[in-house]
């Protein structure tokens, strides 16, 4: 993770298409400059990050399924539950299962879990749209490389 | 077993916390009811669950921008849910 550049996943540790299930590994980081806010004398990850590293799982599987033809982007989370405290260097595990591949939309039920102990759940919401520009979906492949996105989920439907 | 409608019309009244007596067939979503697109997304995903379908939103949204069809066809809710028992027939079929 480099928590103050939203790259919350490090790897992708397992794809099922057909369970259209997705798990991510992610390290917390020891330091961070977020750490120094967040809060001080006393680090934790902020609620708000462990939702975006279970919105970024679940948008690897989106992602994958759609094979890169389109980019799902944040549009809502339900019944958020964080349910521990996660701390500087501890190593978390993000699963992702898709709910329903809508017309322009998804939704997926996240979690994580660290050591075992699941520290948080939710539903989310992507609003599904064509990538806006030739960038951001080249950077995205990039990332997707980076996290060992396997290649055969890069390419066309 | 409850019509397309009451099915509908009880999710748009959950979903969007509006009362059920104010929806009716002759409803707009949009115009009459003041669904926004966020909800709409959820109101999409209890209907597509509750009848087993894939609501073809994306291309109803175009055909509405680009002018090709009245939005009524597509968010009067009467319409709509003749739209949805077409995509169930279509399904079974």
């Amino acid at each position: 993770m480099r928590l103050e550049y939203f790259q919350m996943i490090d790897r992708i540790s397992a794809l099922d298409p057909e369970a259209r299930s997705v798990r991510t590994e992610c390290a917390v980081p020891l330091e961070s400059p977020v750490f120094e806010g967040h809060f001080p004398g006393y680090p934790l990850l902020p609620g708000v990050l462990m939702i975006e590293t279970m919105a970024q799982t679940g948008g690897w599987l989106v992602l994958a399924i759609l094979r890169f033809s389109r980019m799902p982007f944040l549009v809502q989370v339900k019944e958020a539950k964080l349910r521990s405290f996660v701390e500087p260097g501890q190593a978390l595990v993000a699963e992702a299962r898709l709910l329903h591949d809508g017309s322009g939309y998804a939704v997926v039920a996240a979690g994580i879990e660290s050591a075992g102990r699941k520290v948080a759940d939710a539903e989310i919401t992507y609003r599904v749209v064509p990538f806006p520009n030739a960038t951001l979906r080249a950077e995205m492949l990039a990332t997707a490389r980076r996290v060992a996105m396997p290649e055969a989920f890069l390419h066309g439907e | 077993m409850p019509s397309t409608f009451e099915t509908v019309a009880g999710i748009i009244s959950e979903t969007c916390d509006i009362p059920r007596d104010k929806i009716t067939p002759a409803s707009h979503a949009i115009n009459d009811l003041g669904i926004d697109s966020l909800d709409f997304l959820d109101v999409a995903f209890a209907i597509d669950k509750a009848f087993g379908i894939k609501m073809p939103l994306e291309q109803w949204t175009q055909e509405v921008n680009e002018g090709k069809v009245a939005s009524d066809q597509y968010f009067v809710l009467g319409d709509l849910c003749a739209n949805i028992d077409k995509l169930v027939a279509a399904k079974a079929a």
